[in-house]
């Protein structure tokens, strides 16, 4: 959920391809027939971001999103390529082909449903504020004239900002400077994404995450290229069948318990059948 | 003296290589720099050297289109070249190149730019007195640029080029963003995977790769002093 330079470089070339932009008649990506027929479905994950999508020390791509993306190749009866991506990069790869699928903890938003076609959500997010065990904040009003760390361009930013304006931010460019700030007692809390201060606040004695879930619930969805219903339909009735058999609960073993710890709740992150 | 604590800080972020394959996977990826920097650098130094005599021709339409060519490759971000050969020409034309192909493409294109720009300046460096004497003892045009020209541009240019290389081979770092998983790529990969784990290792990965950007850098180094040498002596 970061922005950065890289998506305002991306939205000007965006732009700049635009001006040339004679005749790029969108063909709508592959149907599900013809990924049959070509053995293979091509597949964008993230390579290092774990647990959702990454590549562990023997070179295999593992994770949350992984799981989910191996099913899908066994189900269509293929073989998996995954292609590596940016988190800029997500919405160009499907409008140009490169692959079918981008499963890489894609968060649904309105701007990017205008131009990629989202399934059934398979994973839910939401702000997480984490602050030390000895003034452990519960209620986002106790942090009111007190200073919250957060990252710059994340959703906690504006959340903080629109909602809380009394609350003082600190704000850090990169992720490691914000836990590095917090360790450091130079703010109260430290607010981002519940999976990311949840996985951080097991490694860290001391800390704990006193509220899981602020602002609104944001969903993850796998996302095709505009227009491929074929596609899109294949994989909302996959995911529906899923859940039946409460599949992404066992991902959430195989892949986030052992992030999360023992005494996480699954279904504060899954959504399972594509039901919230 | 380091503190024994000091040591075992390090030794911790440096064991994330000895973890599955990781110093192989580094190893492997240097190796795809590697490739693409080379591929591009060797078109790169045949079609300057073409690109940068185009330039030295004394025709107006030439020479204005030479230059609008040089100037666009100097001055667009290597980033959105890139962008425009991956991602660009799918859009338009739908013609889809693999993340490789677009990289050579793009860092080729560029190579030829500045390297031409290169070849020219050393060639309009050569005095024009080292063409009349030439001339004046008899020796054809042909004859003036093998024995006269040639090798006193050849000599001012391997320290340039060498800039240019080393430059180019730092630069593929940025092909990651069109999905080709290069050193500093698999770097990241293996920081994120050991980021709750060993958090220190970032500094081990990167030093590691520091080394090996280094080492690569520095074989064309040591090539170029040996080059200027040989020419000294020749």
């Amino acid at each position: 959920m970061r922005k950065s330079t890289m998506v305002k470089l991306l939205a000007a070339f965006i732009a700049l391809t635009a001006v040339f932009n004679v005749s790029a008649a969108p063909k709508a990506g592959r149907t599900v027939e013809q990924i049959k027929k070509s053995k293979t479905v091509r597949i964008a994950v993230f390579s290092d971001k774990k647990p959702f999508g990454y590549v562990d020390e023997n070179g295999v791509y593992q994770g949350y999103d992984v799981y989910f993306a191996e099913r899908i190749a066994k189900d269509l009866g293929v073989k998996v390529k995954y292609v590596p991506v940016e988190p800029a990069a997500r919405v160009e790869v499907l409008e140009t082909n490169k692959v079918d699928i981008v499963l890489a903890n894609f968060t649904k938003t309105p701007e990017r449903a205008e131009k990629v076609d989202f399934a059934l959500p398979y994973m839910k997010v939401a702000l997480g504020v984490v602050s030390p065990d000895k003034a452990l904040i519960t209620k986002p009003e106790q942090l009111n004239g007190k200073t919250l760390i957060i990252a710059k361009g994340t959703t906690a930013e504006t959340f903080f900002t629109e909602n809380y304006p009394q609350v003082k931010l600190l704000k850090f460019d990169l992720y490691a400077d914000t836990y590095k700030a917090l360790l450091d007692g130079r703010g109260d809390a430290f607010s981002t994404d519940n999976t990311e201060v949840l996985a951080w606040a097991i490694e860290n004695p001391g800390f704990t995450v006193g509220i899981d879930s602020l602002g609104s619930l944001d969903t993850i969805n796998p996302a095709v290229k505009k227009g491929n219903t074929d596609l899109l339909n294949w994989l909302n009735a996959e995911i529906e069948a899923l859940g039946k058999e409460n599949f992404f609960h066992a991902d959430y073993e195989a892949t986030l318990r052992a992030v999360y710890g023992k005494e996480s709740d699954a279904d504060a992150l899954v959504v399972e059948g594509g039901k919230l | 003296m380091l503190s024994s604590e000091a040591i075992d800080a390090i030794s911790k972020a440096f064991s994330v290589f000895f973890m599955g394959r990781n110093f192989i996977r580094l190893v492997l990826g240097l190796l795809v720099t590697i490739q693409i920097a080379a591929i591009s650098v060797l078109l790169s130094l045949f079609f300057g050297t073409l690109f940068g005599m185009l330039m030295t021709v004394k025709n107006r339409f030439i020479k204005a289109i030479c230059k609008i060519y040089l100037e666009f490759m100097r001055i667009m971000p290597q980033l959105v070249l890139l962008f425009m050969a991956y991602y660009g020409l799918t859009r338009t034309f739908g013609i889809s190149l693999s993340g490789e192909a677009a990289s050579v493409l793009v860092f080729t294109m560029w190579g030829t730019a500045e390297m031409g720009d290169l070849v020219r300046g050393a060639l309009q460096s050569v005095p024009a007195h080292q063409y009349d004497s030439g001339k004046a003892i008899g020796l054809s045009d042909k004859q003036i640029f093998h024995y006269i020209i040639l090798p006193q541009t050849l000599r001012r240019l391997v320290p340039l080029s060498m800039n240019l290389v080393t430059r180019m081979i730092k630069t593929t770092s940025l092909v990651v963003f069109v999905g080709v998983i290069e050193v500093v790529k698999i770097g990241q990969q293996i920081i994120e995977g050991n980021r709750l784990t060993v958090p220190t290792c970032s500094i081990a990965v990167y030093a590691v790769i520091f080394f090996m950007y280094f080492f690569v850098c520095w074989i064309f180094s040591l090539m170029a002093s040996i080059i200027e040498k040989r020419q000294k002596e020749a």
